[in-house]
């Protein structure tokens, strides 16, 4: 390794020595308390959960295209596997509602938050501030293994009687209360759920104090906050919100089930008539409370899905265009703000609830404060852009692509922020279109951008270019096109949830030609993602070999060698000067490293 | 490799890992506790004529005891951790195990406070009339009960007296229950809050006998580290002792 020019080489014994009790199979990969091979854990299962729940989407669009028709091809197997659910192939209405329910909870919870969050920060963040190791390696894995029984509890609710949960992402009581109680109220799609969340908010809540404390105790000396790279930053207040907005829904969850298990009413009002009779409980409870706890956790979420993807368009944006990242300072304490905003406006998902003009006022104005520090870091983004001399590799194509398509999404909430145009918007399918926006081309693409990008750093071999090139410019035109008619349907009325598509609406009647143009793209947006799969395993095992810092980066994590040993660095590093020091004037490369003294 | 600030503070930070990490992790039971809170106010809120919210149901003497019981227990533990700070071993053992001694005598103070509930129950009749009481006898058709006899105002001592017993009619009848979380919104908020708490209490006792026994074989080869594991339990122990001094008059009192 020829990292930087300076002496203590001495050090380079010393770790190893540390090193030679072999951890075996099971302890190097599966019980690792390793942050890199956790980050990978994370990332691997993530990607396995986002790609199921991507194929959960694939099935609702064929009923919302063809509403009626068996599916073809899949469908004799489904009907195999759900012969209640899908009889001949139909897809039924309580399956669709199930279909629906799990691609939101599995996106966010199993796929995005676990890949943005944990597989990215487990495996940078400690490399980018220069230390060893998590701060709690054991909890670490915990953090994991409760991750991983929440997703298995998830899929096995697929097979309760009566099918997986069926209430939507959100699990608004009092119906998510009441669904499928018998024959057994614990084997339950909804019961399994409830469950499965209170081990998927253990797992962030053990992975939000690791990230947070380590941040704070393990920087390399000389890793002021100012030097910290926007990435770091970004996961730092993104584990904040994780660390408090998550338990409200934790004791949401618990009440719920208590509900349900326990028969109790906190969640269902004084004479709640079910199917013509009153329900035998006592009453006494409030629907809106299961909002109001929700959505505390809701908004604050949407920001965890969104941040870690600016980070990692941030970090790829300086290295692509090499110059120093447009506006630091601003876009950190932008996120700051966004961060403490992003409490204190979450009942602009509840305009329609009745809530007084007083109240709708408050959060309307909040809402629309919490734009300006988006718009700020967006702005830095683009403006990083100006007068750079690009490198448009596929992490490059990627976050250059995030800037639009989080732009559209972002525009397009701010009619959403108010209440007396929420009237006619509230659950349609411009609402679906305008966090899609951010969460699909925009989360999703910088991921992806995040994987070409450190794929090199994890497995010391690059991925295929081609193929890069080959999944993203199909991804972009497909992804676009499920999307974009989506704000032309909910702008004629479409309901969000019409399990026919608005066939049997006249309302929907001008707009109902899209459905079959969207289903076409997500299908052909699936297809698109082979060269993906393919580079991915394929660049394991072929892919050019590099060496420890093939984009000529700055940050810490590239001088490690790829991949990192355990302990990461072959000698303490020492930070001399700011995250993004490239083309400075008078050196003699483009780029100064972090660790360079 | 060793992951450094596990014993020693960090010079600008001033602190060693596990103290932030407990602090954190404190951060969000608070979020946890609140979210529960907050449902509680909600509940109280809508407490209408159906479901008025009732008062004096809880045992406050019984109730009383067991916040003097955690407050104490609150004292040993930081005891506890002094000893080891002056580095007196045997004096740790003596406070931690009184801590422990406290924690499960709150734990069967609640378990005796919860069966009693179970064993009580309540009836609403069609007419509209309320009553409760103990269980004498369950048929088919009809329940006898022993009921309870309320007088005005609020009282410390728990009223025990029983009128003679009442045979009601099953066909008379509303909804009956006994007094578990599904009677009423208040039960329901009661045994979720209480239930979380000794939950608490019961994994706090748990940590506490790990470094009572097996734990403190840590310290001969690294007293100070001891210490610090010591001192965040610690920190977890006065945070559910916090928590009880908010639920005691919150639930019973109030
Ligand atoms: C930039 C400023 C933003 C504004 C003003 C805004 C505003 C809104 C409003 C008012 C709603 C509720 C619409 C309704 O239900 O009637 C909404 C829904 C939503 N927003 Fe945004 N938003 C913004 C950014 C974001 C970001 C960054 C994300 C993150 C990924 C996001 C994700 C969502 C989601 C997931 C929903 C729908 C939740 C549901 O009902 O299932 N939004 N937005
Ligand atoms: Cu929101």
């Amino acid at each position: 390794m020829e990292i930087s020019a300076s002496p203590a080489h001495v050090h380079h014994g010393e770790e190893h020595a540390h090193e030679h009790h072999d951890p075996g199979f099971l302890g190097k990969y599966v019980f690792s308390t390793d942050h890199k091979v956790i980050g990978v854990q994370y990332g691997v299962t993530g990607l396995i959960f986002l790609f199921f729940g991507f194929c959960l989407m694939l099935l609702m669009r064929w009923q919302l295209a063809y509403h009626g028709q068996p599916l073809p091809v899949l469908g004799p197997v489904l009907a195999k596997i759900f012969p209640k659910e899908m009889p001949g192939g139909v897809m039924t209405p309580e399956f669709y509602n199930s279909l629906g329910a799990m691609h939101g909870t599995i996106m966010v919870f199993l796929g995005i938050v676990p890949i943005a969050f944990a597989a990215f920060g487990n495996f940078v963040v400690p490399l980018q501030i220069g230390a060893p190791d998590m701060t709690f390696p054991r909890i670490n894995m915990a953090s994991y293994q409760a991750f991983f029984i929440g997703g298995v509890i998830m899929l096995v609710s697929f097979f309760c009687p009566g099918g997986a949960a069926k209430g939507g992402w959100t699990s608004y009581a009092p119906l998510a209360d009441i669904t499928d109680r018998a024959p057994n109220m614990f084997f339950t799609g909804q019961t399994m759920w409830l469950i499965g969340m209170v081990f998927l908010i253990t797992s962030s809540l053990l992975g939000s104090v690791n990230f947070i404390t380590t941040i704070i105790q393990l920087r390399a000396p000389g890793m002021t906050w100012m030097r910290l790279p926007f990435f770091c930053w970004a996961q730092l207040i993104t584990a904040f919100l994780l660390l408090l907005a998550f338990p409200p829904l934790e004791a949401a969850s618990v009440m719920q089930l208590m509900d349900r298990v326990a028969g109790t009413s906190f969640f269902l009002p004084t004479g709640l008539v079910v199917n013509g009779e009153i329900v035998n409980i006592s009453g006494g409870g409030s629907p809106l409370l299961w909002q109001h706890l929700f959505w505390f956790l809701g908004h604050p979420e949407v920001y965890v899905l969104i941040l870690p993807a600016m980070g990692i368009v941030a970090e790829v944006v300086a290295n692509n265009t090499r110059k120093p990242l447009w506006g630091y300072k601003a876009a950190v304490f932008s996120a700051l703000t966004l961060g403490f905003l992003s409490f204190i406006v979450w009942a602009h998902h509840m305009y329609l609830t009745g809530m007084g003009a007083r109240v709708s006022s408050f959060f309307q104005t909040t809402t629309i404060l919490i734009s300006i520090p988006s718009v700020i870091i967006l702005t830095a983004l683009l403006l990083s852009l100006w007068g750079g001399s690009i490198r448009f590799t596929v992490p490059m194509l990627f976050a250059t692509a995030f800037m639009p398509m989080f732009g559209i999404g972002g525009l397009t909430g701010i009619p959403l922020a108010f209440n007396a145009v929420v009237l006619y918007l509230h659950d349609t399918y411009y609402v679906i279109a305008h966090f899609h926006y951010i969460v699909a081309p925009g989360t999703i693409f910088a991921l992806f951008a995040g994987v070409y990008y450190w794929f090199p750093k994890a497995t010391g071999r690059m991925m295929n270019e081609f193929l890069g090139k080959l999944h993203f410019w199909p991804s972009l035109l497909f992804i676009n096109g499920i999307f974009m008619p989506m704000f032309l349907q909910g702008m004629a009325g479409v309901h969000r949830r019409w399990y026919d598509g608005g066939a049997s609406y006249d309302l929907a009647k001008p707009v109902l030609h899209w459905n079959a143009f969207m289903s076409w793209s997500a299908w052909l947006l699936c297809v698109s993602q082979f060269p993906f799969i393919l580079n991915f395993f394929w660049s394991i095992w072929f892919g050019k070999k590099v060496d420890h810092n093939p984009w000529h980066a700055t940050t810490l994590e590239w001088e490690a060698p790829s991949p990192p040993p355990h302990g990461n660095f072959l000698k303490p590093p020492v930070v001399h000067r700011g995250p993004y020091e490239y083309s400075v004037p008078g050196s003699e490369d483009d780029f100064i490293p972090q660790g360079k003294a | 490799m060793e992951i450094p600030y596990t014993v020693t503070a960090r010079p600008d930070t001033g602190l060693w890992n596990a103290k932030i990490g407990i602090w954190l992790f404190l951060a969000s039971e608070i979020m946890l506790f609140g979210g529960l809170f907050s449902a509680y106010v909600f509940l109280r809120i809508g407490a209408d004529a159906a479901n008025p919210w009732p008062h004096g149901l809880l045992n406050v003497p019984v109730g009383t005891f067991n916040t003097f019981v955690l407050i104490s227990s609150s004292m040993t533990m930081v005891m506890a951790w002094a000893s080891l700070k002056m580095r007196k071993f045997a004096q740790y053992r003596i406070y931690m195990g009184l801590t422990i001694l406290c924690a499960l005598a709150f734990l069967c103070v609640k378990a005796y406070e919860y069966n009693d509930k179970f064993h009580h129950y309540g009836v609403w009749l069609k007419n509209g009339e309320f009553i409760t009481g103990h269980l004498e006898e369950n048929t088919p058709e009809s329940l006898t009960i022993l009921p309870d006899i309320h007088h005005e105002g609020r009282h410390f001592w728990p009223e025990t007296e029983h009128g003679a017993p009442r045979e009601i009619k099953k066909a008379d009848i509303r909804r009956w229950s006994n007094f578990t979380p599904k009677f009423s919104p208040f039960f329901a908020i009661y045994f979720t809050l209480t239930g979380l708490h000794g939950l608490h209490v019961f994994g706090g006792m748990v940590v506490n006998i790990y470094f009572w026994l097996p734990g403190s074989k840590l310290y001969r080869t690294n007293p100070e580290h001891l210490a610090n594991r010591v001192e965040v339990s610690g920190l977890f122990w006065h945070f559910v002792d916090l928590v009880w001094i908010f639920l005691f008059p919150v639930l019973y009192l109030l």
